[in-house]
């Protein structure tokens, strides 16, 4: 109960690599858990909705290869959080494929345990059917049926409590369909009965790896340890520093507010943290509170397609063209939708990006253009890819060709870089469901996969 | 004349959660981050203005005093990475913070 706790974070997201030896550093005391986060909404809805990773297969064995090789041998725990990228079925086999393969190829045998993520359609139509899902926030609309109906891979983030019930009963190796960022951390704290408020709010530190630190990164290691009533931090890389500021400004990361941060069946208060530097380079941290919500709630996520994309990327340098660029982009959009009279225009959709100009901002960007020229991008998405590369087909040649008012460039209004210009994007996704169901039990499934070693 | 840009050490926007933008403010010096908070001018009529939308739709505008920050959290128009979205990380949308005037 007294002893402390020491948690390795190797880096931000599993496949971002970090060095071996900042890693080297942390294991040469003694290390209660090794954890890495392997998921994020950041990149969109596509990883989800689709079933792929986030990293390639082999920068994901790159880093796994690392952790696995130091950390069975020695008997720390080896938690994975969100593998794969969104945590789905397809990610967290995707994950143990390459475990157990690394296992193999270096003769070593793990406890490995699952724990699976995944929500049925008719498990999230009947607690939607019984009230007891509710949209995260006030601009996503409530739940339909035909909204569940249409959503692929339905995950909820998970907290400690599944990984700690793990860890219980043995697991060398832990892989987590969809958690809460900070979970995969906290569960070695509430494993070794430290506070769970403290043991939070590390795993939300470390989860980026040493983004915490100065200068800061997702591609190093980090350490934190957590005591009796407050819990510090450190670089493992004598490049960086953590500092009172890094830590405390780190706090604010990605949340949507700076010290009230909401987790499955609980909210972290942090408002009367205090961060100090006891050690030069160790700040600890104390009075982060875990207070536990009446309504256990854990946030859903799942994808839906939307529809097929297919774009072209081309700069434009005539300067006539440059002056009218919108209205030309408007006059190209008019006599596409001539040209295809027979196709709905509720159908497809045709949209322009002008960087350079308000390709960031769009309409809301207020500085004056005043380049010489800008990267135009333009994009069909429709009902099917036939239809969106058709459409597109026919937007570039028209732009291409377009006469405007003055032109003397008769010859083309395009710059392609590549050839063929126009590119198929496949399917485009949207996230469907972002919500919090109530739950009063844990499902969240452990497996245990008895024999990893072939 | 000295602009929010010019105070500020951190001055950041991101994703939180694909249906909300977050922007961080964060200063090296106590001075400088009171002289922004004691100013009063950050406020979500202002932010409002910046970036074209209604104040219902900022979430969160709070300052905390052991980070040397203010953060200003508002809903998204489009969610994160899907068809009309033009920043699915949301790490681009700081830009119209920085010219803000502090006294």
């Amino acid at each position: 109960m007294s002893k402390h706790i020491r948690i390795l974070s190797p880096c931000g997201m599993l496949g971002y690599g970090f060095p071996e030896t900042s890693f080297l550093n942390g294991l040469k005391e003694e290390i209660h858990g090794i954890v890495v986060d392997a998921g994020s909404t950041d990149a969109g809805p596509h990883k989800l909705g689709a079933g792929v990773p986030i990293v390639s297969r082999r920068a994901a064995k790159k880093d796994l290869e690392i952790l696995l090789k130091n950390g069975v041998p020695k008997k720390i725990p080896i938690i994975i959080g969100s593998a794969g990228g969104a945590g789905a079925k397809p990610h967290v086999e995707w994950t143990l494929e390459i475990i157990k393969e690394i296992l193999n190829e270096n003769n070593l045998k793990a406890n490995t345990a699952v724990i699976w993520a995944d929500f049925t359609t008719e498990e999230i139509l009947q607690a939607n059917k019984a009230n007891k899902i509710n949209p995260l926030s006030s601009n996503i609309p409530e739940l339909t049926t035909s909204q569940i109906e249409d959503s692929f891979n339905i995950v909820a983030q998970m907290g400690h409590e599944p990984i700690v019930e793990a860890l219980e009963q043995g697991a060398d190796v832990i892989v987590c369909g969809r958690a809460y960022d900070p979970s995969p951390f906290a569960a070695v704290g509430a494993f070794h009965q430290k506070d769970l408020g403290l043991s939070y709010h590390l795993g939300k530190i470390l989860e980026c790896g040493a983004l915490c630190a100065e200068p800061g990164t997702t591609k190093d290691s980090i350490l934190g340890t957590i005591h009796e009533d407050y819990f510090t931090v450190e670089s493992l890389n004598p490049k960086r520093k953590c500092t009172t500021i890094s830590l405390a400004a780190h706090t604010f990361y990605e949340k949507e507010h700076p010290y009230i941060l909401h987790g499955p069946g609980f909210t972290l208060d942090l408002s009367e943290c205090e961060f100090n530097e006891t050690l030069p380079g160790v700040i600890s941290v104390k009075n982060s509170k875990y207070i536990k919500n009446d309504q256990h709630r854990i946030k859903l996520e799942a994808a839906k397609l939307v529809a097929y994309r297919t774009f072209v990327i081309a700069g434009i340098r005539d300067p006539i063209l440059l002056g009218s660029i919108e209205d030309i982009e408007d006059i190209v959009i008019q006599q596409v939708q001539d040209y295809y009279k027979e196709i709905p225009q509720e159908d497809y959709q045709i949209n322009f990006y002008n960087y350079g100009k308000n390709g960031v901002l769009g309409n809301k960007e207020t500085t004056a253009f005043h380049g010489h020229e800008i990267g135009v991008m333009f994009e069909v998405i429709a009902k099917t890819q036939e239809l969106a590369t058709s459409i597109c087909a026919t937007v570039r040649s028209t732009f291409l060709h377009y006469g405007y008012e003055n032109r003397k460039s008769t010859a083309g209004n395009l710059a392609f870089p590549f050839a063929p210009s126009d590119v198929e994007f496949g399917p485009v996704y949207e996230f469907s469901i972002y919500h919090l169901m109530e739950i009063t039990e844990n499902p969240f499934r452990i497996e245990f996969l008895e024999e990893v070693l072939q | 004349m000295t602009t929010l840009f010019e105070l500020a050490k951190v001055l950041r926007s991101k994703n939180s959660g694909p249906f909300e933008i977050t922007l961080d403010v964060l200063f090296n010096s106590k001075e400088n981050y009171f002289r922004v908070k004691d100013a009063g001018i950050i406020t979500k009529s202002l932010i409002a203005d910046l970036y074209h939308i209604s104040e219902q739709q900022i979430h969160h505008l709070v300052f905390f005093d052991q980070a040397l920050g203010f953060k200003i959290t508002f809903a998204r128009e489009t969610s994160s990475g899907t068809v009309g979205d033009r920043d699915v990380y949301g790490a681009q949308q700081h830009a119209p913070l920085m010219n803000i005037i502090i006294k």
